[in-house]
């Protein structure tokens, strides 16, 4: 159990988990605190119509009952990142807070990467590159394209 | 004692308007096919009915030891206007957000372990990508059956697994031992310093793969099978495994996230206020998780994923649209 951190807790309760756990905890934390925080403003932008939508808020009810490749067709609506080009519209502004939630593990993933070298824990450092690796794979959108 | 008879018994009252309000919400959704159930009210009562649905099972979620994704897929899908699609896309969301708001503070205090967490979520959430482009690609009313026969499964899961507080584990395994899968926490119950070691590694690993690949196709997140594949499979304390179980699901339910997203599966109206609704739910949830009686969260729990299962199971087959 070398290499292991303390932080303030009461004498009688105390906390002991690995320097990278912490690392990781910290930035998770961050993360998911903008995420949400970017979703409820966005989405405050969105139903108080301060930006106009790509799809009208009175046209959602005969379109998101459609399968997801019908709903692209009728409304026009982008796949992959291309929701990035309308990221100033009501419903696409949402997607930011969306995208960093799912998003948020893979500075954590990369940031414990060098306290697992410097601790020669090498198979940890390479899981960890291997996860971030799944997740922006899964993210640029190579694995789903074409449909 | 009179706090907790009073929440109990609240709660027991609360589980005919639970189902009845499930029961008003899905008749609308009988006119139509599966594919294409309209809606005849405003387009603002639906966001508002998924804040408050979610809110609610966020209450339940937390004292039923359960994830919100696992409730949320089945309910919402068997008794919302919304195509099964943005449903499980929103589903994910939900399950990632939860799992992201406890995962940072589990793994300062110790109940959640990294090393455990990073192998396990590794196959999974490669196999959650695989699961997620085979549920998109499959026929909705073919999804709808087989959620059903899942959530089917949950319960039956739920209502005979045995859960044990700290596993004895006799002997690491030559895997958890090479990746020196262990840990230590303080039982906050008891006081007590719990040291911890797992065994039968490859059979958790073949197993999460497994468990991934449900994750992606129904979007149900999998905190479900997470927790008994850790604790009972595995040998990690019940505490450990909660924990633990959160860490992986914030790594699979993201990359699966991921393939809803880019293929536009993922639609802020429906994903959103389920998400605000579920964590301020989960919230109430956890500072009422000394007061409510958790035997009776759990039946409620049951009965809900029973009621949604079968309905999921007849929406699919055609026979209750």
């Amino acid at each position: 159990m070398s290499d292991l951190k303390s932080p303030a807790a009461p004498a009688s309760d105390p906390i002991v988990q690995h320097a990278e756990a912490l690392r990781y905890a910290r930035l998770l934390g961050w993360g998911t605190r903008l995420g949400i925080a970017l979703l409820v403003c966005s989405f405050a932008v969105y139903v108080f119509g301060l930006l106009p939508p790509q799809v009208p808020l009175d046209q959602l009810p005969r379109v998101w009952n459609q399968p997801v490749a019908i709903y692209l067709q009728l409304t026009g609506a982008p796949t992959g990142w291309n929701w990035l080009a309308l990221a100033t519209k009501g419903d696409f502004i949402n997607m930011i807070g969306i995208a960093v939630l799912a998003g948020c593990s893979i500075p954590p993933l990369l940031a414990v990467i060098p306290q697992f070298l410097k601790r020669r824990d090498i198979a940890y450092a390479v899981i960890c590159a291997l996860i971030a690796g799944v997740l922006v794979l899964a993210a640029s959108g190579v694995l789903t394209a074409g449909h | 004692m009179r706090e907790v008879f009073r929440v109990t018994a609240s709660i027991r009252y609360l589980r005919l308007p639970l189902l009845g309000m499930l029961m008003a919400l899905a008749m609308p959704a009988q006119a139509t096919d599966l594919a294409a159930v309209t809606s005849t009210l405003p387009w603002w009562f639906w966001p508002l009915a998924l804040f408050v649905t979610c809110f609610f099972i966020g209450i339940v979620a937390v004292p039923a030891g359960i994830g919100g994704g696992t409730l949320f897929v089945p309910i919402i899908g068997g008794f919302f206007p919304f195509h099964l699609d943005f449903v499980r896309g929103a589903g994910l969301m939900v399950a990632l957000a939860s799992a992201l708001a406890a995962g940072p503070m589990l793994l300062r205090g110790g109940l959640s372990s990294l090393r455990l967490a990073l192998p396990l979520a590794l196959l999974a959430s490669m196999s959650s990508i695989a699961g997620a482009v085979l549920g998109l690609a499959m026929p909705a009313s073919l999804v709808q059956i087989a959620l059903g026969v899942i959530i089917l499964g949950i319960v039956a899961l739920m209502l005979a697994s045995k859960k044990s507080e700290f596993p004895v584990v006799a002997q690491p395994d030559r895997l958890s031992s090479v990746l020196q899968i262990h840990g230590v926490f303080i039982d906050g119950a008891s006081g007590r310093t719990i040291n911890w070691q797992v065994h039968r590694t490859p059979m958790g690993l073949v197993l999460f793969l497994l468990i991934g690949v449900m994750a992606g196709m129904f979007g149900i997140g999998a905190g479900w099978a997470n927790v008994p594949a850790l604790n009972l499979l595995m040998g990690a304390p019940l505490k450990v495994s909660a924990g633990t179980s959160g860490l992986v699901l914030s790594l699979v339910d993201s990359s699966a996230a991921w393939v809803y997203l880019n293929r536009g599966a993922v639609l802020p109206m429906i994903a959103v206020p389920s998400v605000i609704g579920m964590m301020l739910g989960a919230h109430i949830g956890a500072r009422l998780l000394n007061v409510l009686k958790g035997s009776v969260i759990r039946k409620l729990v049951i009965a809900l994923l029973l009621f949604a299962g079968i309905r999921a199971f007849l929406k699919g087959s055609g026979i209750w649209v």
